[in-house]
C-alpha cells in the first residue's frame, strides 16, 4: 500500500492540522510517514502545500514524484489547480468550493471550477464552511474536507476517529464529539 | 521504545535533549527555528534546566555555546546557513580551541531560497574550519547524529557541524528514541592554556587540528551513517545526505539496482571512497547543495567518469527532488496533469492589519516629493514591502545593512538616505551600524519598525523589546531625534509630517515605528481566552 497526497491552500487556512490528523491516523493504522511542510516566508497569505506520503514499506523521498499523487486535497479551488503535475492520470481531487481571493488578479470562478472539471480523475467540491457553519463550528472547516477525502485515502474511519480524539482530547470531549461530527458530514 | 512523529529539526532537538545537552543557543531563522523552539516547549527540557532562551544573533549564540563547552557542558548552537556568515569568526576559531563539553553547530541551509537570499552550502564552511560534518538523510538518522556527533566531539576535542536542509528539517517521520544520556558535570577547563589564541597557542593548536584529520576521516570511514548499497553494471552513485533519498526513490520506483555510495559523515573518507570510484565508470554525484565533492572528486585535470551538476546532469542550481535526479540516472520522468493557463501566483503578503503595511503607506507619501530619494531595507516581514502596492524598498541584502549601505549612500550625496529595518534586526547586527552613524554624523533617517518580536520566522522573542529608545540614546543619537510614532490610520497624516521633518534633517535621525505584531497580538488574545 502506497499512498502520496498533496495538501494545499493559502497560507494560514489551516492545512498542517488537516496533515496533522492523517498522520496520526497513518501512525495508528502501522503505516510508514514521510510529510514534507512549507514553514516561513509563504505562511504570510501565499501559496502552500504539504507533500504528504504513506505506506506500508519505506519511504524514501520526502518529496512526491510528479505525476504519482493519487490525491490532491485542497482548501481553496485555485490551489487544487496549482499542483497538478503531480497527480497522476486518474488522481482525485476533493476541493473546496470557496475561492480564497487575497491577490487581484484572481482568476474567473466559474473557470477555475471548469478546469478542475476537467481533470481525469474523480473531483468532489465540498461546501465545507456551509457544513461547518450548520455543524455550529466554523473551526470544524478543515476537519470537513478531510472527511469529504477520506475514501480516497485507505485509511480506516476507525483510525481516523482516533486521530481525531488523540489531537483534541485535551479540549475535551465534546470538542472531539464535535470534530467527529464534522469528519462524517459528507462522509457517511 | 517511545516512538515520535517529528519535523527533522524536532527530531535534532529531541536527540540534543536525549544526547545530554545543557543548553541550547540560538537566533531565529528559517529553516532552523524549530530546533530551539521544540526545546523551548519541552518538558523534559524544562525539568532538566536546559537553557534555551533566545539569543541577540548567531554570534553571541555560538560564543556562548563555547562557554558552556568551557565548562565542561554539552551545547547546540541552531541557525539558518546565512547566521553561519554572522558567527563565522567564533566558529572558525573554536576548531583552534577546541571544544572541553561537546559542542555542535546545527546549521539549517536552504537550497532553492525558499525563505533566504542565497542558498550557500554549509559543508563548505565544515571543510574550511576542518571540523567533522554529519548530513543526515532521514529524520531518524538526525536523532542518532546528534548523540553520535556528541561523542565524537568529546572524544576528538572539536566542534561538530551537523548540516541539515529545508527539506529534511521541514519534513515529519516517525523516529525511534534512545534513552536518556546524563548531562556533563560541571567541569570547568581551567588549567589548559588552548582557548588563549595568541599566536605562540594558536600555531601549536592549529598543528594539533591538522594532526586530529587522521581521527576525524578515520570516524567517517567506520561511520554507521556512511555505507554501500550494493548493484549491478559499471555505472554507480555517490549519493551526499538527502540526495540519497531521491536516488534510491527513483531506483526503486524504476527497478534499478545501480550501486550507491552514501555519505553521511564527513571528511571524506578515502578509504571508503576510494575502492568505490576506482570500481566504476560512470559515477552520479548527488549533492543537495553546491558541487563541493563534485568539484573534488573531478579534480582540476576534470576526471570525465564523474557527472552531476558540473556537467549539467542535475541542474546546477537550487534543491533536488525525484524528478531532477530520475534524467541523470538515465529515466524518462514522471510526468501529471498540466497546469490551465489560468493559473496566477499567489505570493505573500503582508498580513491585513500589519503596522508596516501603515508605515510602507506613510513613507512612500513622504518620499514620493523626493525623485532622488532610496530606502534600504532589511531582513524580515518588512522586506515584504518590496512588492506592489508598496514597492517601498530599493535594497535587502543582509542582517543589519540597511542602516550602513544608507548611510554610505549617504556619504555618496544621496538624499533622502532612509533605512527600514524590524526590532529584532535591529539589535541583531544594526547597533553597531547605527554607532558608525553617529560618529560619522552621517545625514541618514532610520526607521526601527516595531513590532516587539521575531515576526518572519514565526513570533519569537525580540531581544530589544522595551529598550529601544535607550539603546539608540546610548549609541549617542541625540533625544530629539529619536522620534516614536504609531503606525495606524487615524495618526496617518500626523506621523507623515514627523516623517518628513526627521527626513529633512541633516543628521542622524531614528524613527521607531512602534505597534504590535498582528499575528502575536492574535495568539496573545487566544491564549488570554483559555
Amino acid at each position: 500500500m502506497e499512498r502520496n497526497i498533496i495538501i494545499a491552500g493559502v497560507g494560514g487556512q489551516g492545512i498542517l492540522t488537516i496533515a496533522t490528523i492523517l498522520d496520526l491516523a497513518a501512525m495508528h493504522a502501522g503505516l510508514n510517514i514521510k510529510q514534507a511542510e512549507v514553514h516561513g516566508m509563504s505562511q504570510r497569505g501565499g501559496e502552500v502545500q504539504t507533500h504528504l506520503r504513506i505506506a506500508d514499506g519505506e519511504i524514501f523521498s520526502d518529496l512526491i514524484p510528479m505525476g504519482k499523487a493519487d490525491l490532491i486535497l485542497s482548501v481553496e479551488p485555485l490551489e487544487s489547480l496549482r499542483y497538478l503535475p503531480y497527480l497522476k492520470e486518474g488522481g482525485a481531487i476533493v476541493t473546496s468550493d470557496e475561492p480564497f481571493k487575497n491577490i487581484g488578479n484572481y482568476p474567473d470562478e466559474n473557470a477555475v471550477f471548469e478546469q478542475i472539471k476537467k481533470t481525469s480523475g474523480d473531483v468532489v467540491f465540498v461546501d465545507a464552511t456551509k457544513i461547518a457553519n450548520e455543524l455550529g463550528n466554523p473551526k470544524s472547516y478543515n476537519i470537513v474536507m478531510l472527511g469529504a477525502a477520506a475514501r480516497f485515502i485507505g485509511i480506516s474511519n476507525a483510525d481516523f476517529e482516533w486521530a481525531i480524539g488523540n489531537l483534541f482530547g485535551s479540549k475535551g470531549q465534546e470538542v472531539v464529539d464535535l470534530n467527529i461530527k464534522a469528519f462524517y458530514a459528507t462522509n457517511k | 521504545m517511545d516512538k515520535l512523529l517529528l519535523l527533522g529539526a524536532e527530531a535534532v532537538a529531541v536527540g540534543a535533549i536525549d544526547a545530554g545537552i545543557s543548553g541550547v543557543y540560538a537566533y531565529p531563522g528559517t529553516p532552523s527555528t524549530e530546533i530551539t523552539e521544540f526545546i523551548q516547549k519541552s518538558k523534559e527540557a524544562q525539568s532538566r534546566n536546559i537553557r534555551s532562551k533566545w539569543a541577540a544573533n548567531e554570534k553571541t549564540a555560538y560564543e556562548a555555546a563555547l562557554g558552556m563547552s568551557f565548562a565542561g557542558k554539552r551545547s547546540i548552537v541552531c541557525m539558518k546557513h546565512v547566521g553561519l556568515n554572522v558567527c563565522a569568526d567564533p566558529f572558525m576559531n573554536s576548531a583552534i580551541t577546541g571544544v572541553n563539553g561537546g559542542l555542535i553547530l546545527v546549521v539549517a541551509d536552504d537550497p532553492s531560497m525558499h525563505s533566504s537570499q542565497d542558498e550557500q552550502d554549509s559543508r563548505a564552511y565544515g571543510r574550511f574550519a576542518m571540523l567533522p560534518v554529519f548530513e543526515p538523510a532521514t529524520q531518524q538518522e538526525a536523532y542518532n547524529a546528534v548523540s553520535f556527533a556528541f561523542d565524537l566531539s568529546e572524544s576528538v576535542k572539536l566542534p561538530v557541524v551537523m548540516r541539515i536542509t529545508t527539506r529534511m528539517s521541514h519534513s515529519r517521520a516517525v523516529i525511534e528514541r534512545k534513552p536518556m544520556r546524563e548531562m556533563n558535570s560541571f567541569n570547568p577547563d581551567l588549567n589548559t592554556r588552548q582557548w588563549i589564541l595568541l599566536p605562540a597557542i594558536a600555531k601549536k593548536n592549529y598543528a594539533g587540528l591538522i594532526d586530529k584529520q587522521a581521527a576525524i576521516e578515520k570516524s567517517s570511514a567506520e561511520s554507521p551513517f556512511n555505507k554501500v548499497v550494493e548493484g549491478k553494471g559499471k555505472k554507480a552513485v555517490i549519493a551526499f545526505g538527502i540526495g540519497y533519498n531521491y536516488v534510491m526513490e527513483v531506483c526503486k520506483n524504476n527497478g534499478l539496482e545501480l550501486p550507491v555510495l552514501k555519505i553521511s559523515q564527513y571528511p571524506l573518507p578515502k578509504s571508503l571512497v576510494q575502492p568505490f570510484i576506482d570500481r566504476y565508470d560512470d559515477i552520479l554525484i548527488v549533492e543537495e547543495g553546491y558541487p563541493i565533492y563534485e568539484e573534488l572528486l573531478r579534480g582540476f585535470s576534470d576526471n570525465k567518469k564523474f557527472r552531476g551538476r558540473m556537467d549539467g546532469a542535475l541542474p546546477r542550481m537550487g534543491e533536488l527532488s525525484p524528478d531532477a535526479v530520475a534524467p541523470a540516472l538515465g529515466v524518462k520522468p514522471t510526468v501529471g496533469q498540466p497546469i490551465p493557463d489560468i493559473m496566477v501566483n499567489r505570493p505573500p503578503a503582508l498580513c491585513v492589519g500589519c503596522s508596516h503595511r501603515d508605515l510602507y503607506e506613510e513613507l512612500n507619501s513622504v518620499l514620493s516629493a523626493y525623485p532622488g530619494k532610496a530606502v534600504f531595507g532589511d531582513i524580515g516581514c518588512y522586506t515584504l514591502g518590496a512588492l506592489p502596492p508598496y514597492s517601498a524598498i530599493n535594497s535587502c541584502v543582509d542582517m543589519g545593512a540597511s542602516i550602513t549601505m544608507a548611510k554610505g549612500a549617504a556619504e555618496a550625496g544621496l538624499h533622502p538616505a532612509v533605512a527600514v529595518i524590524g526590532d529584532s534586526t535591529f539589535t541583531h547586527s544594526g547597533m553597531t551600524g547605527l554607532l558608525d552613524c553617529v560618529n560619522d554624523n552621517a545625514q541618514v533617517t532610520i526607521i526601527i519598525s516595531d513590532n516587539s518580536t521575531t515576526a518572519m520566522t514565526g513570533g519569537q522573542d525580540s531581544a530589544g523589546t522595551n529598550k529601544l529608545v535607550d539603546i539608540c540614546k546610548g549609541l549617542g543619537v541625540e533625544p530629539e531625534h529619536i522620534v516614536t510614532i504609531v503606525p495606524v490610520k487615524p495618526r496617518l497624516e500626523q506621523n507623515i509630517e514627523l516623517i518628513k521633518k526627521e527626513i529633512e534633517y541633516k543628521g542622524v535621525s531614528v524613527i521607531l515605528a512602534q505597534r504590535e505584531c498582528m499575528q502575536t497580538l492574535a495568539r496573545k488574545k487566544k491564549a488570554a481566552k483559555k
